[in-house]
């Protein structure tokens, strides 16, 4: 808790979090998912929550994602007119639109946020069709751009994602994710299960689109070098708890709780 | 004489190793010093001594244990010892620049990219960008063939220079030099040594930590023994 | 004459009152909240599934001694499923039935709009095998419901995209999805799309039974109905390049006739009853002379 003190960030007034959790809790039954967590997440910075399977990452990830309730604290937006809200006290409609449009969620399995029977164009459009764009010709337009810009060929636009490998799959989810320029971008172990070779394409396609759209990203991964190379702050969790938290090279390399010690000691040199 | 750029003082740092049975390592303590504009100050002391522990601290990578790091930030003081992590990073953005040992970059991006990334990211316009780095990376050597190359495959040389590259491209007013020179030949360590120079006359103040002699005597305005910070020496 | 031919086992119409009466609840629901699908207890009908099951329902709930009945499947009067219904309601309720679009107070109907305008005080009945037109694009009921309830109809769009990804232009001929007074998207049953523009500010009362699953939606006389499109690719109706060969009827929706095994067809009126009244009035086309004969 010293440190928390210590660390207090003095910034100007306008400066203003995108994102408040407070004493976020969520147990099952009498199985605890995750305990008072308290998090902030600022527009443009990637927040990285590591933890080993059963640390509760998802859990928290999923609470403050807005896909399942937490049993108690809260979990406050800033809306786009700077309204702070509470997002478990919005009508739902408000919730999935803000899901759909200002949000996106980009999960560890491609084929749990794509459409797998509907051309990679349509999965790149449905968002603007969603929020009412009602132009063939346009959506297509911004598919095959946003396509391109995931490293996808324009001549794969009418291709399912069925016939793509797990990285273009990736990738795609991506663009689906990102064509509405939403502001805040959940990750799921975005790289797991892709080969290394795939995975470091998808670091950097994901580190430029990042710092060329100012996006938030809160991010969980087990794989501490993706949080190095992604991330600017993370937190450590470890059964429900927050161990640790700060500046993710600090952590990294000036390890301080006993468990992120060992955490980082673990690591596999190359 | 005007403001140093950073001032030092009581600045200690102790690890606790929980996976040893939480034994203490005291490392510095009491450290201060201050560093001026337009001034090379080198760390100086035998390895161990704490030298890399105290600039990694300076760059707010290391936690300290005691004392304070005044930054002249914005026409500001600021307590980096006790800045949370967004102003840490809004430092090493706007005022603290690092040049490490080794790279630690994306596997993917050719060396052009990654020399030009610090100005990328702090929003200047990519082309000029490139520009920039093309220019340094022809400063320190590096055969314009490998631009486009990930520097993964480089020798450990080639891998300094983009380092180095990579580190003085902004136009950070303190900027802080982790062995930059460690494996370089001597005519790569000439150009070093100039541009160290050429940064002096811009008014940086820089900090930084060299094993080679010679260098350290070309560059260095003032030399600060590690050892005098030594915890020992004070419990002693 | 009603009371004789009517088989006294049954009750009137042949579903206890307690169901009508169920089944008129959900109808009145149905046409206060236009394109909205109302769950109803589906009963069971002496008749298979797919068959109009629902549509009977429906129509066995609204129908009254002095109504006057008209099925059709496939725009035609004769065929087996149009002459099974009205021979069922002729023996449960003793009602009288009709071929002539213009004299019927009910309509119930498979896969066809009649040509001649509805009139006020008429009610078409539509039979219905799948209700739901999110269905193909995403499988869960619960989340389906909960897309209706939000108006997150999307969805739609990617259907139609694809279409046109795939094939240059919507190529939806059938089912095609409308949207009913700016608010329910909904699935106007297997009608061609041809058939489409006629829900659009019908006099009559339109309402759509499905058995099988359930679901009774209704669109009041005088509802906004609207064709799902892009802007660049507009909804369009089939269009025939040439007129009923039998009545020379021109903008009616046609169904090809094979005549022979070496290649003889010819286009017709789907719609058995204006076809004829067209040729009781004198309309020929170029078949309608030499064919008439044998029509009769």
């Amino acid at each position: 808790m010293t440190i928390a003190l210590r660390n207090a960030d003095v910034f100007a007034a306008e400066d203003l979090p995108l994102l408040c959790v407070r004493g976020l809790t969520r147990t099952y039954g009498t199985r605890i998912g995750c305990a008072e967590v308290d998090l902030d997440v600022w527009p443009g910075e990637v927040l990285a929550i590591v933890g080993e399977s059963g640390s509760g990452k998802s859990t928290l990830l999923n609470c403050i994602s807005a896909r399942l309730e937490p049993t108690s604290g809260t979990v406050c937006y800033r809306m786009r007119d700077g309204e702070m809200r509470d997002l478990y006290r919005l009508q739902e409609a408000e919730r999935r639109l803000l899901l759909r449009t200002d949000w996106g969620f980009v999960h560890q399995n491609p084929a749990d946020g794509l459409r797998m029977t509907v051309s990679a164009g349509a999965n790149v459009g449905e968002r603007l069709m969603a929020v009412g764009d009602r132009h063939y010709g346009r959506i297509r337009e911004t598919a095959t751009d946003w396509l391109g810009r995931v490293e996808i060929s324009a001549d794969r636009i009418d291709d399912q994602p069925r016939a793509f490998s797990g990285g273009m799959r990736q990738r795609l989810q991506i663009a689906r994710n990102l064509v509405t320029g939403p502001r805040l971008v959940f990750m799921d172990e975005p790289t797991g299960g892709l080969d290394v070779s795939v995975q470091a394409r998808l670091l950097d396609l994901l580190r430029g689109l990042v710092n060329d759209l100012g996006l938030a990203v809160i991010i969980v991964t087990h794989d501490l070098a993706v949080a190095r190379l992604l991330s600017h702050r993370m937190i450590v969790m470890k059964d429900g708890n927050v161990i640790e938290h700060g500046l993710t090279d600090r952590l990294l390399d000036d390890p301080q709780a006993p468990y992120t010690q060992l955490l980082v000691s673990s690591i596999l040199q190359v | 004489m005007q403001t140093p750029a950073l001032t030092v003082t009581g600045l200690g740092k102790t690890f606790t190793m929980h996976l040893r049975g939480g034994i203490q390592l005291p490392v510095v303590a009491n450290t201060r010093f201050a560093l001026h504009a337009g001034t090379c100050t080198v760390l100086g002391g035998p390895s161990g001594a704490g030298k890399s522990s105290v600039l990694k601290m300076l760059y707010g990578n290391y936690g300290t244990s005691a004392g304070r790091i005044l930054v002249s930030h914005r026409g500001r003081e600021v307590d980096l010892a006790a800045a949370g992590p967004r102003t840490i990073l809004e430092l090493r953005r706007e005022t603290i620049g690092y040049v490490s040992q080794f790279l630690r970059v994306v596997p993917r991006i050719g060396a052009l990219d990654i020399v030009a990334e610090p100005l990328v990211e702090r929003g200047a316009d990519r082309v000029e960008a490139a520009r920039r780095a093309g220019e340094l990376l022809s400063r320190v050597n590096l055969p314009e063939r490998l631009w486009e190359l990930p520097p993964a495959t480089f020798s450990g040389g080639e891998q300094q220079r983009v380092n180095i590259a990579r580190g003085f491209i902004t136009d950070h007013p303190i900027l802080l030099l982790d062995e930059p020179t460690a494996s370089l030949d001597a005519a790569n360590r000439d150009v070093v040594v100039e541009m160290i120079a050429e940064k002096k006359r811009a008014g940086v103040a820089l900090l930084g930590i060299f094993h080679d002699t010679e260098i350290r005597n070309a560059v260095a305005d003032v030399t600060i023994d590690v050892t005098g910070f030594s915890p020992a020496r004070k419990a002693a | 004459m009603n009371a004789m031919s009517r088989n006294a086992t049954y009750n009137f119409a042949y579903l206890d009152e307690q169901t009508k009466r169920m089944i008129r609840r959900a109808i009145l629901k149905a046409i206060a909240i236009p394109g909205y699908q109302v769950p109803f207890a589906s009963r069971e009908m002496p008749m298979p599934y797919g068959w109009g099951t629902g549509g009977v329902q429906v129509t066995a709930a609204i129908l009254g001694p002095d109504d006057v009945l008209k099925v059709i499947d496939q725009g035609a009067d004769d065929t087996t499923n149009a002459v099974s219904i009205r021979k069922f309601f002729e023996r449960v309720a003793g009602i009288e039935t009709t071929t002539h679009t213009a004299e019927a107070t009910i309509i119930q109907t498979r896969h066809r709009i009649p040509e001649a305008p509805l009139a006020e005080g008429q009610v078409l009945v539509y039979q219905v095998p799948i209700p739901e037109p999110l269905r193909f694009l995403e499988p869960r009921e619960t989340e389906t419901r909960k897309m209706h309830a939000l108006e997150e109809y999307g969805l739609m769009h990617v259907k139609l995209y694809e279409d046109i990804a795939k094939n240059g232009h919507i190529a939806t001929t059938y089912a095609y999805p409308v949207k009913v007074e700016g608010r329910y998207v909904m699935d106007p049953s297997p009608t061609p799309k041809f058939d489409n523009p006629k829900m659009h500010m019908s006099a009559a009362l339109q309402l759509f039974g499905a058995g099988r699953e359930k679901r009774i939606y209704a669109l009041p006389p005088h509802t906004e109905v609207v064709s799902l499109d892009f802007e660049d690719h507009p909804f369009e109706v089939q269009r025939f390049d040439r007129p009923c060969a039998l009545c020379g009827a021109e903008q009616v929706y046609l169904d090809e006739i094979v005549l022979d095994d070496r290649g003889g067809r010819m286009f017709v009126c789907s719609d058995t009853d204006h076809c004829e009244t067209r040729r009781a009035e004198g309309h020929r086309g170029e078949l309608g002379g030499e064919l008439s004969g044998e029509a009769k």
